[in-house]
């Protein structure tokens, strides 16, 4: 087929300038807004999903991490004395209040795990290591919160609720979802802390011995242990998110966005698309008055549709790569999978197509008589 | 010898509300192969809307419509297109190039329609630009060329796949005299050389000399047909004008 598509998408380049626009911006909305969505969601979830454990023991009715309450500490040794454990270790995730040396107060949650065998511990440290946290008073924060916390380098002590913090080392990349930021310690320190009795923990991480059946071993520990749930990682990772993402509405806020953005951009590609079949509108009813069929002048139109796709995603792309590079030192962070990226390549595909209707609907309803009027 | 057209008692009624406007009323006519026939007659006598119904493009309201001898008035919606494609050439009075394709291109497009592509498509648009004496303009764009030239590349172009009929609506009304005469010249000899039916519709009297017969219309009838050849010798005359042309491509009539 001789290039009447290419040809006619191109003949108007201030057109083509504004089709390409149109599905930029879309684009580049949908990846902002759906890879906020990730970012938030692996975010919500990130200290239990790096755990390396593969049960929780949590309290009763625990919603989510931030919201586990205390209980005795005497079920530790119940779960490592239940067949298939291989370890189980005490962990605290507690709000808590770090105050800057000019006075300031910022909320924060802390962390408390085992620095022996650092499950439940920071990745990705930058500065420091795991060993400096089995001291007294030593915490580890991430370098994306050094300005809020008024952290400048290692060895700077601060206020946990009235107690002495000294930081040991940084963390790159571990975000927290809520303005909150992580801050790890030891879970003797974090009990010092948190405020909490000496004989209580928030959490039991467990970890099955290798080719248990982890249901049988959920099962077991279930009935032996009262007072507390036990779940799965991935189960308790997904009660998190669920809650962060949907209960309190934050993710459905994002999903809407993405979703406008997808609609933009399907009335903006529909415009100019509609606008360039009616400036040749003549043309194509001169196709169908020489026999074309429609299917013919619907792949012209569908391909100007696909060019425009093709085009527009591999802009929004750059910007995109872009933009989510530079969030990677700010708060929020924006991750585009290349699962997400494929699939937003056949979104804006169909969003072009979808908006290649209207004008397909047109030139249907065309009648090739018009070739003879003037 | 069979019709190229054979159109027969053919009627054609626009209802608008409560209206009713009957445009042709039992229409007669035919056109021989290898036969040139001018359709002439005032605004409104229904001059196109006979070639829009003759070319299956608008459907008769009654009657009967023959092409090469094959009933097209009963045919679908969707069989309609395909005898356009197969048997109908068309060239339009503001020539309908796409302009954003070289003339090479224009031509080979009609060619993909029927399924005519590639290296072949290529070498049969050269041809085809070669009988109406524009191969050497196969890569220009149609804005580059003057209003003749565009008209020959629509010749070009509804040759394409070797139509047994050629509609031709007001093909010169855009022309100078002497392209005018130039595109009628090689209209006629499309029809001659190879017995196609060529119907054009036209007002303009000074191309009505290579008419082999000229039909009248007038409020949508038959109002006189010309069966008489006398205009052969005004086609004569105007054959002998083209060795004083200004424009050397405008010349050029190598018809096979």
């Amino acid at each position: 087929m001789p290039p009447l598509a290419q040809r006619n998408l191109m003949h108007d380049k201030v057109r083509l300038a504004v089709t390409l626009t149109g599905v930029v911006f879309a684009v580049v909305l949908i990846v902002v807004e759906l890879g906020l969505f990730v970012g938030f969601t692996v975010t919500t979830s990130s200290i239990i999903d790096k755990s390396r454990v593969d049960l929780w023991i949590v309290s009763r009715g625990t919603p989510y991490i931030e919201q586990g309450s205390a209980f005795s500490e005497r079920k530790l040794y119940q779960v490592l004395a239940t067949p298939g454990v291989a370890s189980a270790d005490k962990y605290i995730v507690r709000f808590s209040n770090w105050k800057t040396p000019e006075g300031a107060e910022e909320g924060i949650q802390i962390v408390g795990f085992n620095p022996y065998s650092g499950i439940g511990g920071p990745w990705n440290v930058v500065e420091g290591s795991i060993e400096e946290l089995k001291t007294p008073d030593a915490v580890m924060v991430d370098e994306i919160y050094k300005k809020k916390l008024g952290v400048t380098k290692v060895g700077e002590t601060f206020e946990i609720d009235g107690r002495r913090a000294r930081v040991v080392g940084f963390t790159r990349g571990i975000r927290a979802f809520t303005t909150t930021p992580y801050v790890f310690t030891s879970f003797k320190n974090a009990q010092g802390y948190t405020r909490i009795g000496e004989d209580q923990t928030f959490f039991i991480l467990v970890r099955g011995v290798p080719g248990t059946d982890m249901a049988a071993l959920q099962e077991r520990l279930g009935s032996r242990l009262h007072d507390v749930g036990v779940l799965s990682t991935s189960r308790f990772s997904s009660m998190t998110r669920i809650y962060w993402m949907f209960t309190t509405g934050a993710g459905v806020a994002v999903l809407i966005a993405a979703l406008l953005g997808l609609v933009v951009g399907v009335v903006v590609v529909a415009q100019t698309i509609y606008a360039t079949t009616m400036d040749h509108i003549r043309e194509y009813g001169t196709l169908k008055a020489m026999g074309a069929p429609n299917s013919y002048i619907y792949r012209v139109i569908i391909t100007q549709a696909g060019i425009s796709a093709v085009a527009g995603y591999g802009l929004a792309m750059f910007v995109s790569v872009f933009i989510v590079h530079a969030s990677r030192s700010g708060g929020a962070a924006i991750l585009l999978p290349w699962q997400m990226a494929v699939g937003i390549f056949f979104l804006t595909l169909l969003m072009c197509v979808t908006a290649a209707v209207v004008s397909i609907n047109k030139v249907t309803s065309l009648d090739p008589a018009m070739v003879f009027r003037g | 010898m069979q019709a190229a057209i054979s159109v027969r008692n053919v009627t054609k009624v626009y209802v608008e509300g409560k209206n009713k406007i009957e445009v042709l009323h039992g229409v007669d006519f035919d056109v021989e192969q290898g036969e040139t026939v001018m359709l002439m007659g005032p605004s409104g006598s229904g001059k196109t809307t006979l070639l829009s119904i003759m070319g299956c493009i608008l459907r008769a309201t009654s009657g009967s419509v023959q092409l090469a001898g094959r009933e097209v008035t009963s045919l679908s919606e969707r069989e309609l297109p395909q005898v356009r494609l197969r048997h109908i050439g068309f060239v339009f009075q503001g020539f309908n190039l796409f302009p954003t394709l070289t003339v090479g291109e224009n031509v080979e497009l009609a060619l993909d329609l029927k399924g005519i592509r590639g290296d072949k498509a290529t070498q049969e648009a050269r041809r085809l630009l070669e009988q109406v004496g524009l191969v050497t303009k196969y890569n220009a764009f149609p804005s580059d060329l003057s209003g003749g030239q565009k008209q020959r590349v629509a010749i070009a172009r509804a040759l394409a796949g070797l139509p047994g009929v050629i509609l031709a609506d007001e093909p010169t009304a855009a022309l100078d005299s002497v392209s005018g005469r130039n595109v009628m010249e090689m209209m006629r000899a499309l029809a001659r050389e190879h017995g196609r039916g060529v119907v054009v519709v036209t007002h303009d009297s000074r191309v009505t000399g290579f008419a082999d017969r000229i039909v009248h219309m007038e409020d949508g009838r038959i109002a006189e047909a010309d069966n008489e050849s006398p205009r052969r010798e005004h086609a004569a005359e105007a054959l002998n004008i083209a060795p004083f042309l200004t424009d050397p491509s405008e010349q050029t009539l190598r018809i096979c």
